[in-house]
Parts: structure tokens; C-alpha cells; sequence
């Protein structure tokens, strides 16, 4: 395979001018990786739960520190953008919006719907759990 | 798609089937569609739950995880999830990782990885549910 190499590549990410919709569907990439390495969290706080009193105090003691918060809010952050950009694909899906605004509007939506969301979230957990 | 029969490289059985060149057809694309369906619509049922059960006394959010209604949906969830996550993690490493060698073993603990982060959860929601 040592001409393969020497072959020209086909232009990729770095060629092209950043775009919010170009960002929007790398960051929905990520947020989707994240999400799979996120995914275990829940599960060690359910056998957390189904284990122990004290694995499930000290679990919870993790989650509800400073930085376990944190993770928790990026990792909420990480689910609704997902969520929304997934959402965006299902109107894709039915041939719908991929015009200049409409696609626009989508990746506007992503980010902005993603972070109003997250906030109104965790202002609800607050209230609920103070 | 019409094709002349003379004209076609693939035999009448391949055209049939419909599965191209992959032989995998459009299932995989339909499957992400269907769990991101399913991720979504149990997400908003399971969240509310998860929050209020959360930051509690272990007694108490055992009492919530493991109401029938509530374990059900937490294993669909999960079930779900894990299948979600195999599928698209599964794209990622075909469109980065192009030696055979690493690719195939990527494949392989993506399989491993989310069978077993399935598996766990599941086992857990099992257990608070018939109150182990």
C-alpha cells in the first residue's frame, strides 16, 4: 500500500471556512462521544444504589461536590444539544430545511436552544432540590 | 432504479434484496433513527424521575427506582441507549480509523463496552426493582 499514500486526499475539515453549521455537526460528534463515555455515570450511581449505603452515600457525595456538579452540567449540556441536533436531523430526514435559513435557523436553535435549556434545568434542580 | 437486465454487474437476486454493496442495506441508518426515537421520548419520561430521585436518602430512591412502571422504563432506556451508542460509536471509528488492524478492535471493545455499560445498568435496575 505505499502508493496510496502519495495519493491526493479528498479535502477535509481544514480546507473549508469554519460555518456555524459546520460547527454544529462537529460538535454533534462530540457531544455524542461524550454522551457514550458519559452513559456510565448513570449506571454506576443505579449500582451505586442497588449495592450499599455507603457506596451510595459516597457516589452521591462525587456527584454533588463542585466537580461532580460540573460534569453533571456539561454532561446535561451534552444530552440536550444531541437531543436537539437529533431532532434537527429527523426534520432533515423527512427532506425538509436544508435551505440556507431554514439550516441556519437549525444551527442558531442547536446552540442557543442548547444552553437556554441547560440553564432552565438546572435553575429548576436548584428550586426543586435547593 | 431501472435496469435493463444485460446492463446490470449485480444478479437479479442482489437487485431483489436491496442491500448494495455493503450488504447491510439502510438498517443501520434506520436503527440510529429508531433508538434516537426511543433515547428521546424515554429521556423525558426518565429525567424527571432521575432528578427526583436524586441527592435522596438511599431508601427512598430505591422506593422510587424500583416501581414497576419506573424500572421499565429505566431498562428501556438503557436499552436503548446502548444500542444508540454501539451504532454510532461504530461510525466514528470507521470514518477515523482506517487501519484494519485498530479498526477492527475498536470495533470489537465498542461491542464490548457498551454490552457491558448495558448489562450493568440493566443488572442494577433488576436488582432495586425485585429488592435485592
Amino acid at each position: 500500500m505505499a502508493g496510496a499514500a502519495e495519493r491526493p486526499l479528498s479535502p477535509h475539515l481544514q480546507i473549508y471556512r469554519p460555518m456555524l453549521t459546520m460547527m454544529m455537526s462537529i460538535v454533534h460528534r462530540i457531544t455524542g462521544m461524550a454522551l457514550y463515555f458519559g452513559t456510565p455515570l448513570l449506571v454506576v450511581w443505579l449500582l451505586a444504589a442497588a449495592s450499599s449505603e455507603r457506596a451510595f452515600s459516597l457516589v452521591n457525595g462525587i456527584y454533588g461536590s463542585w466537580f461532580g456538579l460540573l460534569v453533571l452540567v456539561g454532561y446535561s449540556w451534552a444530552l440536550i444539544h444531541h437531543a436537539i441536533g437529533g431532532i434537527r436531523h429527523f426534520v432533515w430526514d423527512t427532506g425538509a430545511g436544508f435551505g440556507p435559513g431554514p439550516r441556519e435557523l437549525f444551527a442558531k436553535l442547536t446552540i442557543g436552544g442548547s444552553i437556554a435549556l441547560t440553564a432552565v434545568l438546572w435553575i429548576v434542580i436548584w428550586l426543586v432540590k435547593g | 432504479m431501472s435496469v435493463s437486465p444485460g446492463s446490470s454487474m449485480r444478479t437479479p437476486r442482489r437487485r431483489v434484496a436491496g442491500l448494495g454493496s455493503a450488504r447491510s442495506g439502510t438498517g443501520h441508518f434506520w436503527l440510529q433513527r429508531v433508538t434516537a426515537l426511543a433515547n428521546l421520548l424515554l429521556i423525558l419520561i426518565a429525567l424527571p424521575i432521575v432528578i427526583w430521585a436524586a441527592g435522596q436518602g438511599q431508601a427512598q430512591t430505591l422506593a422510587i427506582l424500583g416501581h414497576p412502571l419506573v424500572a421499565i422504563v429505566l431498562l428501556l432506556l438503557i436499552f436503548s441507549v446502548c444500542f444508540h451508542m454501539r451504532i454510532g460509536m461504530q461510525v466514528v471509528i470507521e470514518d477515523y480509523l482506517p487501519a484494519e488492524g485498530m479498526k477492527v478492535l475498536a470495533l470489537i471493545a465498542n461491542t464490548f463496552f457498551t454490552i457491558a455499560v448495558g448489562s450493568a445498568g440493566a443488572f442494577a435496575v433488576l436488582k432495586i426493582s425485585f429488592g435485592g
